[in-house]
């Protein structure tokens, strides 16, 4: 009896690299033309914001009576390569009424505007999700205290509410960021709330109880990491609101101060020279502009790259 | 349905309470003396003093809060403006109107605009219509009030000068042109202490509505043609959401069954898209419509410093700058109040279109 030995070939099983919801949300922001192009502009802008030593001629600050031949105030953008007349100086955004080179001011400026937009964004989003998360996780008379404070804010339009904290603060770009910061809590608070809300009843967080997990190490541990998703879209959409409002507050006077090179400020520092020297008014103007659409593509791109009910071709 | 109104307006008192605490703490915090605010730096010691006494100023917070509860309640008074020397319900009179019409017409533009570019680039997906409106509404929610506003004025006013596009670039009636209330018009004699003096002279401050109604149709014309480049400055934004979010709820009512069926029965494209389509999906429309009119009046701030209006935010923003808390808690309290009203209006509206948020 010679038992016959045959080799079966093991099947070649083509497995599917299991994927997560942010792979999936990554391949599908990729898709997206608009959330790319949105990526290109911060990209850009990021770049700018980084190199913006190497970028700028001058100094943003400098005034440039006295160092260079010729320099006329507000004169218009002269730039050698278009046909500007190689004796006047090269200035390729103009020059500002200080004779600033307005280059360089509007390539500083995006440092300015991209810090602040993060930065009164990561401050909201910290206080909210604490409030947020809190009410949502205790319920009861916690909750009632913290979201009824929450519809008080939110009954102020929150420009307003901005200009009367920054009036108690004192004027200043950081007041004028922690104003913009304090007012959008709220809207963070209930996202994180409501998305707080639906985990909580979900069946591992039982079992947590059940096992006898002290109630915040379910909350930080479990809850909030399951919690988090509609933050990451509201948190884009939201540093683009931030960065226009803190512009707003700066054109009203209340932000940045002469001779900072915000983008807010330029606007309203030429302003009633609109008639005269529009490129000083327009340029920063489609600056902030520029900034905000970047983070309002990308943040559409996100919501539906990270909705997974969303129907996908 | 009774039940429903009643529980929403009960809901909205203690926020209302909220709100005047609020108004009332935000006065006190302000920094700085309202008496040298008021009376110059110069004023002395006692001329200040008695100025404190005057107004209550010198009584412990909570007596103040106390004092501020009753007037506003009991009362119905706002109080006096320092700076002025005028009742703050008077200033409020005056100036709201300039809001109120910058507001409405701006949402009236931006609905209208908003639901028709909304239906048209549902209708024809993904045609160059339906995307050359997606872009131009990402870009009119990116760019800022200011900037849009400054932009229109040199578009309109400057390089369109001398032609029939022309529009002015401030105020609200050219000079010269005298739009006279209706009730001096009409001959009624309405004594100035009254609240019905204070009533009809906010109606008459509505320069649209007054020219209207006294049939006065150079003033009609030139304050419609001051409203347009505020109007749309505000109601941009306005404008590019509604657009988005009109498109996309009815993109999504157009591809149900029951729009089939309408179909497949032979009903007009007209009547499916509109009575069957539309009606359906104009739930979020009405929400975002009524929250961005409380929007809107922050966007007054900035759209009447450019056009030079002085309305409510405009002289809100002043009164805040220059400490005049009189005003700044009465203003405050009309917007809040305001902005509270509006939400309680959108709730019950919704119960309107939705039977099903009525039942529930």
């Amino acid at each position: 009896m010679t038992a016959e030995t045959t080799t079966i070939a093991a099947p070649t099983l083509t497995t599917k690299e299991p994927s997560s919801l942010y792979k999936d949300a990554i391949r599908h922001l990729i898709q997206k033309k608009s959330a790319v192009l949105g990526m290109v502009i911060l990209l850009a802008l990021a770049l700018v914001a980084a190199f913006a030593p190497v970028i700028a001629p001058f100094d943003p600050e400098q005034q440039l009576i006295g160092v260079e031949k010729g320099i006329k105030k507000r004169s218009a953008p002269c730039i050698h390569m278009l046909g500007c007349p190689a004796d006047q100086p090269q200035h390729i955004f103009g020059v500002d009424a200080n004779f600033r080179d307005f280059f360089s001011r509007v390539v500083y400026g995006a440092r300015l505007s991209l810090t602040v937009g993060f930065a009164a964004v990561t401050i909201a989003i910290i206080t909210g999700t604490i409030l947020g998360a809190v009410a949502g996780f205790l319920g009861g008379w916690v909750d009632n205290v913290i979201m009824r404070l929450m519809d008080v804010f939110l009954a102020f339009p929150a420009l307003i509410l901005a200009i009367a904290i920054v009036t108690v603060l004192g004027p200043g770009l950081i007041n004028a960021l922690l104003a913009i910061s304090i007012v959008t809590i709220p809207a963070y608070a209930r996202v994180i709330r409501s998305s707080v809300l639906g985990v909580k009843e979900q069946d591992f967080i039982l079992a947590d109880y059940a096992l006898g997990v002290p109630p915040m190490r379910i909350l930080f541990r479990d809850v909030l990491p399951n919690a988090i998703t509609p933050l990451i879209v509201q948190g884009t959409l939201g540093i683009g609101t931030a960065i226009v409002e803190v512009a707003a507050l700066s054109f009203l006077g209340l932000g940045a101060q002469p001779p900072t090179p915000e983008w807010g400020l330029m606007v309203s520092a030429e302003r009633n020279q609109v008639f005269t020297a529009p490129h000083l008014v327009f340029i920063p103007g489609l600056a902030i502009m520029l900034v905000v659409l970047g983070f309002n593509l990308l943040g559409d791109g996100l919501q539906d790259a990270l909705n997974p009910r969303l129907n996908r071709r | 349905m009774t039940e429903y109104i009643v529980r929403r307006v009960v809901l909205a008192v203690p926020v209302l309470i909220g709100i005047l605490f609020a108004t009332f703490a935000l006065a006190r915090v302000i920094p700085g003396d309202p008496c040298r605010a008021v009376l110059g730096e110069r004023a002395t010691d006692e001329i200040c003093d008695a100025f404190m006494e005057r107004n209550g100023l010198n009584e412990p917070i909570p007596i103040q809060f106390g004092i501020y509860l009753k007037q506003i309640v009991i009362d119905r008074d706002l109080g006096e403006s320092f700076r002025f020397g005028r009742p703050v319900i008077d200033i409020i009179v005056e100036r709201l109107p300039v809001t109120v019409e910058l507001a409405i017409s701006a949402m009236i533009f931006a609905t209208i605009l908003g639901v028709i570019l909304g239906v048209v680039s549902a209708y024809w997906h993904n045609s160059a219509i339906d995307v050359a409106t997606m872009i131009g509404a990402n870009i009119g929610i990116s760019i800022p009030v200011f900037v849009l506003g400054l932009l229109l004025q040199y578009v309109f006013a400057l390089l369109l000068k001398d032609t029939f596009l022309q529009l002015p670039p401030s105020g609200r009636l050219t000079s010269g042109i005298s739009n006279p209330p209706f009730f001096e018009v009409w001959g009624w004699s309405v004594d100035p202490e009254t609240s019905l003096y204070s009533f009809v002279s906010f109606i008459a401050n509505l320069n649209i509505i007054n020219a209207l109604i006294t049939a006065n149709w150079t003033a009609l014309g030139d304050a419609l043609k001051h409203l347009i480049l505020p109007a749309v400055a505000v109601g941009t934004i306005p404008l590019a959401i509604i657009a988005r979010i009109t498109r996309s709820a009815l993109l999504e009512v157009l591809s149900l069954d029951y729009i089939r069926t309408a179909r497949a029965k032979g009903l007009a494209e007209v009547v499916v898209v509109f009575r069957h389509g539309l009606s359906n999906a104009l739930l979020p429309v009405v929400t975002i419509v009524g929250l961005q009119l409380g929007y809107l009046l922050a966007g007054a701030v900035l759209t009447e410093t450019i056009f030079n209006l002085a309305g409510l935010g405009r002289t809100l923003f002043e009164a805040i700058t220059a400490r005049d808390y009189i005003i700044v808690q009465g203003f405050t309290l009309i917007i809040a109040v305001g902005f509270v009203f509006i939400n309680l209006i959108v709730d019950i509206s919704y119960a309107f279109l939705d039977p099903r948020i009525r039942l529930s």
